[in-house]
């Protein structure tokens, strides 16, 4: 087990997501960055899906009386291990009555910190995701607090080797993010030069920006006759364009269903890209191929492969 | 079959398209189709989401290409056209709410807006079942249709921050239920006591979407008494069946 001393800005239990009740209007949820807590889960020894803390912007502190394994990945929030600095993208050793702190992001987002064995909480609807506008999953369905208690899971008796990623799999953060989209369903319902501003103008990063969705500053997409369609399905990469033009990219916690006119989807390999993202960070958009984005998923799986082996 | 198109919705997902409306018979084949996806094709998606006019499906593009599956998919459509006597059944369920006083403080509202007494706005709203169209905004929430336009009644002006699980209300001709607490502008005009959304529960949702509801009245004793065989975990939801695009 831990306990929380400092929750930091918004910590809570996510797993890879919620599956298959979307068509009952269940948000999908799980981690905003697959990447960085695929490799978090690779490095401490888990299975992919284990729940792991994603923290936001500012990270938390806490107690561990037990030993443990970790591991860390994401932005880099500087972590240390009674008051001595750990690398970010590397697994580690607590011995008992330690302390694990975070501070700020110096870079990307969102950070994630896997334990050997997982987190022990029940499943709801088949995740421990958290997904706080339905008070469901994670701890109560809520984010950390403080004094919280984390029950960690058991992992296997095997020991596991303490490594870092190598850098050939580390991804850079930067403030100039490019994306990937293939267009559709309803790019049909922008002007051409509507769907030309997408893919060449630039946009920024808002303030307004958490895990349901990044609404975007800059240029504006223009549409044939209005933002409006009959409510459609929704998921994580859809570019949504209200009236104002500014389009909105949907993120783990969206709602299932929206009524505005999709002009395109980020793929999703480059959702973790946006994940990283803060406010004022450009985002340039590149169209996208079906074969393009199956190559894209094809290298994220290599990586993964590799990285298990070490 | 020629107004059906299919459309990309990311690398993992399609979107089958009916055609730009709201109506009964349309969502009826979107429904039909859901069902048919995913009786028929499990290993090959991941989700369908049947929406107004629109059904997504969710794939792996690993395990299947969007040609093979989008080339399934319309062979379904192809058969359901052809046979078109499909013994097309929906299921009703049947909710209890306790109309006006503290479980519906704007059904006056929605009767003088409309000039009828309370009581017809009642009988109006339980005269027929709604078709569900699809679930979405909140979790288990439902967008029904077929709602008689002599109870419309707009939002409100000032939409409330809380609103009790359970709560029926109205918004121009659109009725619905409030699954979650959550905030809303909608007339509120009663409460059901059953739960809709019960993520603890081996049934966590009261209804699907492509189901019919079915409001009926309940006075305020009766209410607490399906509330506590709710809570007990004794209730079991009055269900029936309907043709689909019948009634209503």
């Amino acid at each position: 087990m831990c306990t929380v001393i400092k929750p930091g800005m918004l910590t809570t239990i996510q797993d890879q997501g919620r599956i298959g009740y979307r068509a009952y209007g269940m948000p999908v949820s799980g981690v905003m960055d697959r990447y960085a807590a695929t490799m978090a889960n690779l490095l401490a020894g888990n299975e992919t899906g284990a729940a792991v803390l994603e923290m936001t912007l500012l990270g938390g502190t806490f107690h561990f009386p037990n030993e443990a394994y970790l591991a860390v990945c994401g932005a880099d929030m500087q972590g240390t291990l009674n008051g001595r600095r750990i690398k970010n993208w590397s697994a580690f050793y607590v011995p008992a009555n330690s302390e694990l702190a975070f501070d700020y992001a110096a870079s990307g987002c969102r950070t994630y910190l896997s334990f050997y064995g997982g987190i022990a909480v029940s499943p709801v609807l088949g995740s421990r995701s958290t997904y706080t506008r339905a008070v469901i999953g994670g701890l109560e369905g809520r984010a950390l607090q403080a004094d919280d208690v984390i029950e960690i899971g058991k992992g296997d008796e095997m020991p596991f080797a303490l490594r870092e990623l190598s850098y050939h799999h580390l991804p850079k953060y930067t403030h100039e993010i490019r994306v990937r989209v293939i267009p559709g369903p309803q790019d049909d319902l922008f002007t051409t030069e509507g769907v030309r501003t997408l893919f060449g103008g630039s946009f920024t990063v808002s303030s307004r920006n958490d895990r349901m969705g990044i609404l975007l500053e800059g240029a504006t997409i223009q549409h044939v006759s209005g933002p409006d369609i009959i409510s459609d399905a929704l998921c994580a990469g859809a570019i949504q364009v209200p009236g104002d033009g500014h389009p909105i990219i949907m993120m783990a916690d969206c709602q299932t269903t929206g009524g505005y006119a999709k002009i395109g989807f980020v793929i999703s390999p480059d959702l973790s890209k946006l994940a990283q993202a803060k406010a004022g960070d450009t985002i340039t958009f590149v169209e996208c191929s079906d074969g393009e984005a199956l190559a894209a998923l094809a290298a994220e799986q290599l990586s993964y492969e590799k990285a298990a082996i070490g | 079959m020629s107004d059906i198109s299919i459309l990309k919705a990311g690398e993992k997902g399609l979107v089958i398209d009916f055609g730009n409306l709201i109506d009964p018979a349309v969502n009826g084949r979107v429904h039909r189709l859901a069902h048919s996806i995913a009786a028929n094709m499990p290993g090959d998606v991941i989700e369908v989401i049947p929406t107004y006019r629109s059904l997504m499906v969710y794939f792996d593009p690993q395990q299947i290409s969007r040609e093979t599956l989008s080339a399934k998919i319309r062979q379904y459509l192809d058969n359901t056209a052809e046979s078109g006597t499909t013994d097309d059944v929906a299921t009703v369920v049947s909710i209890p709410v306790c109309y006006g006083a503290e479980f519906g403080p704007d059904l006056e509202f929605v009767a003088n807006h409309n000039r009828l007494s309370i009581r017809e706005v009642i009988a109006i709203h339980t005269s027929q079942p709604y078709q569900v169209y699809m679930l979405g905004f909140t979790p288990g929430f439902p967008y029904l249709g077929g709602m008689s336009e002599r109870i419309a009644a707009p939002r409100l002006a000032q939409p409330r921050v809380a609103i009790p699980a359970g709560s029926v209300g109205i918004a121009g001709s659109q009725t619905g239920i409030y699954p979650i607490e959550s905030p809303g502008g909608w007339q509120l005009i009663g409460r059901t006591p059953l739960k809709v959304f019960d993520p603890g529960s081996s049934t966590p949702f009261l209804f699907a979407a492509g189901n019919y509801l079915q409001f009926t009245a309940i006075d305020a004793d009766t209410f607490r008494f399906i509330h506590q065989q709710v809570e007990a975990g004794s209730y079991t939801p009055l269900t029936s069946t309907i043709a689909r695009g019948g009634t209503a």
